[in-house]
């Protein structure tokens, strides 16, 4: 029940950090990672959302060799009727767009923008609220107080009304995209790391450590931070889902990234609403895609959380 | 209790002023500045003088945002450049909506996921359970305006069972009091135009419930599973209690415990982020108003909105955490 208790958001952050900061350095003679690992293997869930993942990045990386054609080619702009746009036929598989341009090619292209906008502002939100978190429970004291003011006051603002505030103040492209939705995943990190390090600062190894007269820097650095980041790589792995829904979202209220020779998943579903009555498909085809990703990247997520947890550990 | 409040209390000054600091910081670093985000783009640069020099924006910064403070307490936030009126008019006429939307969807998503979330756990590893950890998974990945998208291409273009925009039928003449549209119809007796208004959240409310409605599931299923393993409910169990009774004061008290939580902190972000479902369904609340000005580049309005529905979210989370501290004395000492 302990662990059901907590209120705010923030505490919800707090209790998660301190769970998984129980973790064990090497329980046993396994590493962490080892076992997290081998537990991972046997876990279908795992496999499922490691499979989807990791085919979506290489449907990414091979993009030019997979897809049938220019992605912004305007093969059959000419069939295209108001009401009407021509159907899965011989070349194009999956039929074309409003503007005549293969679907199929604009989905296989689109992953790479979707999927980089997802990891680049996760990356940069983690790194920013690592660097936060690790300040806040590295040195503890005023800067922790003052650290965390910060942090609850970005918390305080609902996370999409964040990202258009700032998708409205950087103008629309791609990068100001990924910083608004950057910003978003900041608090949750640096309240992440922080917890868990505090847990890990007054553990045994830290303190023998302190005793040994290692450096504060070295032990912080060396010791305490790699043993917090359990719980800091679960958040990653699910955020990266939430950024390429939410990236989708500013698209779709006109924030997205202006620039059409990107194809890009939230883009491709936000301009297919003109067209939904006559051409649902076109609607469809960009929303599985998010659907799936997110799926594959929340899946593991979730698998990794328990792996890495130690009420699960074996 | 009472102490546990007003601490409570005290810590949200700081993360009150800390907002208004950041909103003040965002309007000034727009492009153009607070003078055109006021009057707008279509502002001469006379108007912006003539603007800078009555909101005395030619002063030094502090003495500005001592400004700006002293008119949001007043709750003065300028006029909409799209409709002209006044940011606070604007939202307490759009916000009754968005409130009977968030209450229709919360009931929804409460309605529903609580009783799954129980049996799904009651029957662990069941079909049931299963399929309601795959649909609580696909509830959070699906980008909400396509849900709504699909439920309005479906349920109001083609079928036609329901009315797929607005807030109730332009034809029914209905008398509006609170701008709380099913209320009204109820106060006035016009229980036609109530039942419409009804209709009318059907669609946009379990577009938006999807999402707790997901959540909910899963941590009521969560939350049971941890509290059945519980000593206390093998005692109960022991001692001969009733199955019904040990179920209805051991397992289901306990287990709403962290759900409770949920619903206010999601309530809490229903209200302020139905911008995508409001925006499909041309809903009229605040949702839609938040749309408009970002097409519009409405600066007052935006900054307007989100300040109060920051402060409307901070303040719901608030109301969670004292009921929290109500239903469980655990969290009081701490």
């Amino acid at each position: 029940m302990t662990a059901a208790l907590g209120s705010t958001r923030r505490d919800k952050i707090d209790e998660l950090a301190a769970r998984a900061g129980q973790v064990p350095a090497g329980g046993g003679g396994v590493s962490l990672a080892r076992s997290a690992f081998r537990r991972l293997r046997r876990d279908p869930v795992a496999i499922i959302g490691a499979v989807i993942v990791v085919a979506f990045l290489l449907v990414a990386a091979l993009a030019p060799w997979l897809a049938p054609r220019d992605p912004l080619e305007q093969a059959l702009l000419s069939e295209v009727r108001q009401g009407s746009i021509p159907g899965s036929r011989e070349g194009f598989p999956l039929g074309v767009d409003q503007l005549g341009r293969d679907v199929l090619s604009r989905l296989i292209y689109g992953s790479r923008q979707s999927l980089l906008i997802g990891v680049v502002s996760t990356v940069l939100g983690a790194v920013a609220g690592m660097a936060l978190g690790v300040l806040a429970g590295a040195f503890g004291g005023w800067v922790d107080t003052v650290v965390m003011r910060f942090v609850d006051i970005l918390l305080s603002i609902p996370g999409l009304l964040m990202a258009i505030s700032i998708s409205v103040l950087l103008g629309q492209n791609q990068y100001a995209l990924m910083i608004a939705i950057a910003v978003t995943q900041v608090p949750v990190f640096a309240r992440l790391l922080r917890g868990s390090m505090l847990s890990q600062r007054d553990s045994d190894y830290a303190l023998a450590a302190k005793a040994l007269g290692v450096k504060r820097s070295r032990i912080v650095l060396g010791h305490v931070l790699p043993n917090s980041l359990s719980p800091v790589i679960v958040q990653a792995t699910l955020s990266l889902a939430t950024a390429i829904i939410e990236a989708a979202a500013l698209s779709f209220l006109g924030l997205g990234d202006p620039d059409i020779s990107r194809p890009e998943w939230g883009a491709m579903l936000s301009s297919a609403q003109a067209v939904l009555s006559f051409a649902p498909m076109l609607a469809v085809y960009p929303a599985l895609c998010i659907i799936v990703v997110a799926l594959g990247f929340t899946l593991l997520g979730e698998s990794l959380r328990e792996a890495l947890d130690p009420k699960f550990r074996r | 209790m009472l102490r546990f409040i007003v601490r409570r209390l005290l810590q949200l000054i700081p993360i009150l002023l800390g907002l208004s600091v950041l909103l003040f910081a965002w309007l000034r670093a727009l492009p153009g500045g607070p003078a055109q985000a006021a009057l707008g783009e279509r502002a001469t640069p006379e108007d912006i003088a003539r603007y800078n020099e009555t909101f005395g924006l030619d002063q030094p910064v502090l003495v500005q945002y001592g400004k700006f403070l002293g008119r949001a307490l007043q709750l003065d936030f300028g006029t909409s450049s799209r409709t002209g009126q006044a940011v606070t008019t604007e939202f307490l006429e759009r916000f009754p909506g968005t409130l009977e939307l968030t209450i229709f969807a919360m009931v929804f998503a409460i309605g529903i996921g609580i009783p799954l979330g129980y049996l799904a756990a009651r029957r662990h590893g069941s079909w049931i359970d299963s399929s309601s950890v795959i649909g609580s998974l696909l509830g959070v990945a699906i980008p909400v305006f396509f849900l709504a998208y699909l439920l309005r291409l479906l349920f109001a273009v083609q079928l036609g069972w329901l009315p797929g925009s607005g807030r109730q039928d332009v034809r029914i003449d209905a008398t509006h009091i609170t701008n709380f549209f099913v209320l009204d119809g109820l106060m006035t007796r016009e229980f036609d135009a109530a039942w419409d208004a009804v209709l009318h959240l059907v669609l946009p409310g379990i577009a938006l419930g999807t999402i707790p409605l997901a959540i909910i599931v899963r941590i009521t299923r969560a939350s049971v599973l941890d509290v059945v393993n519980e000593d206390y409910v093998r005692t109960a169990n022991a001692k001969g209690l009733a199955t019904a009774t040990v179920r209805r004061r051991h397992i289901i008290r306990n287990a709403l415990l962290p759900v409770s939580t949920t619903i206010g902190l999601q309530t809490g972000l229903l209200l302020s982020g139905a911008v995508l479902t409001e925006t499909v369904f041309a809903f009229g609340g605040v949702g839609s108003a938040l749309r408009d000005a970002i097409a519009n580049r409405d600066y007052a309005l935006l900054q307007g909105f989100i300040l109060i529905l920051a402060v409307v979210y901070v303040l719901v989370n608030l109301l969670v955490d004292i009921s929290y501290g109500l239903l469980d004395p655990r969290v009081r000492v701490r």
